[in-house]
């Protein structure tokens, strides 16, 4: 198959087009120009994952920008998915991002709301919010796809100039346990009618609720219009454990997973076991295509998680 | 109704420095009613200010600072003063600083946002005057307002148990109440649809709005 017959001819694309099982990673960009580090993050993941998320001011905590941090992923092997949020950027600016990332090589974006800026290390900042991420995620679908921009104008330099889109395989995300349950599927489904290619979901502990959703999910077909990537985040100890539980708005951690960190003689051994318990949990669930493995400062664990979960790439 | 609330007395003060006589001008309307700078607080600020220093202090209130027919009344009290402190909301801080060119004036008040009163001593906002309402499709709670993000499409994933994350203990989410709200009506179904891109220009971002209608002119 040639990369013309595919949204965006993106790895993580070819990959769930023709069914694979995919797993993406996470790689937070440094907050200071650390190359190093993105150089260490980038090789402890390059070989083990489908494509790796590069967030954008994660926790509004100011960082490597996405973008810049993608490229030089990509040119370290590694496939890119860049986030987006809605909150530091207006329709121009994000508009300008994705023609910019695009020319860099960068062929997969995933859409977000983004993290209130009272949660980050600039809470006096204002937020944007021009867009929401249902509207970025139609925005990007119609660059692509209708090769306009939000405006309307077509996607050239000039009146006699040919057409220039940027292809972006789309990603979302989705919250299977915030609130208002019921209306955590109709969110889906608004993102998938906006065009959304892929999900990724937040973390997954509560398996019993993940299991209520995906029952929704099917239901609605869903699943056969974007592939799902159910999230996991592997317990590194007791503290964090509870953290999650306790702290995380969205989260929801059973207390079960609690009583086994706090019993492990090896917590971050019982984390990773819990990790790939799950993974071949979700592995089995129907509709879900992919494993989104979110390492929070622990992206070394990702190649132990990929091997043990028998997903190691090919 | 515009909410206010009375600055600090020390940022007050700091303004009046230097100042020998000045005009406490009260506002009659929005301002009285949420208890920041009616009659009453222009009664209750005006001693502690001639306490503080050697000031003299005038007072007075009036039906509307934002509209300049009321001013008649305190234009001898004005002229005879060196600075003007408003009780009002920013609006009508800019109305006496038109009306008495010459004169210095300060706000005595924060103005804080539109909204309803909760309870004695409680007001929440409700309005962001975006100039293009949705409330009809919005079970009549705005999404613009009342989500922390002006979400037009659903909840983030920090709605829990109804609240905000921004904030649990003094922020519902709003999308929560816009689901409520429809549900009880029936209108769940209406959720499905994708809302698109906002209009700014008519907010604020399109720059200082002004309203004329022929039909009041021609009146």
């Amino acid at each position: 198959m040639i990369a013309t017959e595919y949204k965006s001819g993106s790895n993580l694309e070819q990959v769930l087009s023709r069914g694979g099982f995919a797993v993406t990673a996470e790689l937070g960009p440094p907050k200071s120009t650390d190359l190093d580090l993105i150089k260490k993050k980038a090789g402890l993941l390059a070989g083990w994952v489908d494509a790796v998320n590069i967030t954008d001011n994660q926790t509004a905590i100011v960082r490597v920008s996405s973008i810049a941090a993608g490229k030089l992923a990509l040119d370290m092997g590694l496939e890119p998915i860049i986030q987006i949020t809605c909150r530091d950027r207006n329709r121009l600016a994000i508009q300008a991002d994705i023609l910019g990332a695009y020319l860099l090589g960068i062929r997969n974006v995933l859409c977000l709301t983004g993290d209130h800026q009272c949660f980050g290390n600039h809470p006096t900042a204002r937020h944007v919010f021009d867009l929401d991420s249902i509207q970025l995620i139609q925005m990007v679908k119609d660059m692509r796809d209708k090769k306009v921009f939000a405006c309307g104008e077509e996607i050239k330099n000039s009146k006699k100039a040919e057409v220039k889109e940027p292809r972006m395989f789309i990603g979302g995300a989705a919250n299977p346990f915030a609130d208002p349950f019921e209306f955590r599927v109709i969110r889906l489904e608004k993102k998938v009618n906006a065009g959304v290619d892929f999900i990724q979901t937040q973390c997954i502990y509560d398996m019993e609720r993940f299991d209520q959703w995906m029952e929704q999910v099917r239901s609605k077909q869903l699943h056969k219009k974007c592939k799902i990537l159910a999230g996991v985040t592997p317990l590194k100890s007791v503290g964090m454990t509870k953290y999650m539980r306790d702290t995380l708005a969205g989260v929801t951690v059973p207390d079960s997973y609690v009583e086994r960190m706090a019993k492990a003689e090896d917590t971050k051994a019982e984390g990773i076991s819990i990790c790939v318990e799950q993974i071949q949990q979700l592995r089995k669930t129907e509709g879900v295509a992919g494993i989104h493995i979110m390492a929070i400062e622990w992206e070394e664990k990702v190649p132990e998680i990929v091997e043990k979960a028998g997903l190691k790439r090919q | 109704m515009i909410v206010a609330e009375q600055k600090p007395i020390e940022e007050i003060k700091e303004f009046l420095t230097g100042h020998k006589r000045i005009l406490l001008l009260g506002c009659g309307t929005c301002v009285t009613v949420c208890l920041a700078g009616g009659e009453r607080e222009v009664a209750t600020l005006a001693p502690i200010l001639r306490m503080s220093g050697n000031i003299e202090v005038m007072e007075n209130t009036i039906e509307r600072q934002c509209d300049a027919e009321f001013f008649d009344a305190v234009k001898e009290q004005a002229e005879s003063c060196d600075a003007v402190l408003s009780m009002a909301c920013g609006v009508g801080v800019q109305m006496v600083a038109n009306i008495f060119g010459d004169k210095p004036v300060y706000p005595a008040l924060n103005t804080k946002f539109m909204g309803t009163n909760d309870g004695a001593g409680q007001w929440s906002e409700n309005c962001l005057a975006c100039g293009d309402c949705k409330l009809g499709i919005f079970g009549g709670v705005c999404p613009v307002t009342r989500c922390s993000k002006s979400l037009l499409n659903g909840p983030c994933g920090g709605s829990v148990d109804g609240k905000c994350e921004v904030d649990p203990e003094n922020i519902d989410c709003g999308w929560q109440l816009i689901y409520d709200r429809l549900k009880a009506l029936g209108k769940l179904n209406v959720l499905v649809d994708n809302t698109v891109p906002k209009d700014w220009s008519q907010t604020h971002d399109g720059g200082p709005r002004k309203l004329s209608r022929e039909d009041i002119a021609e009146l």
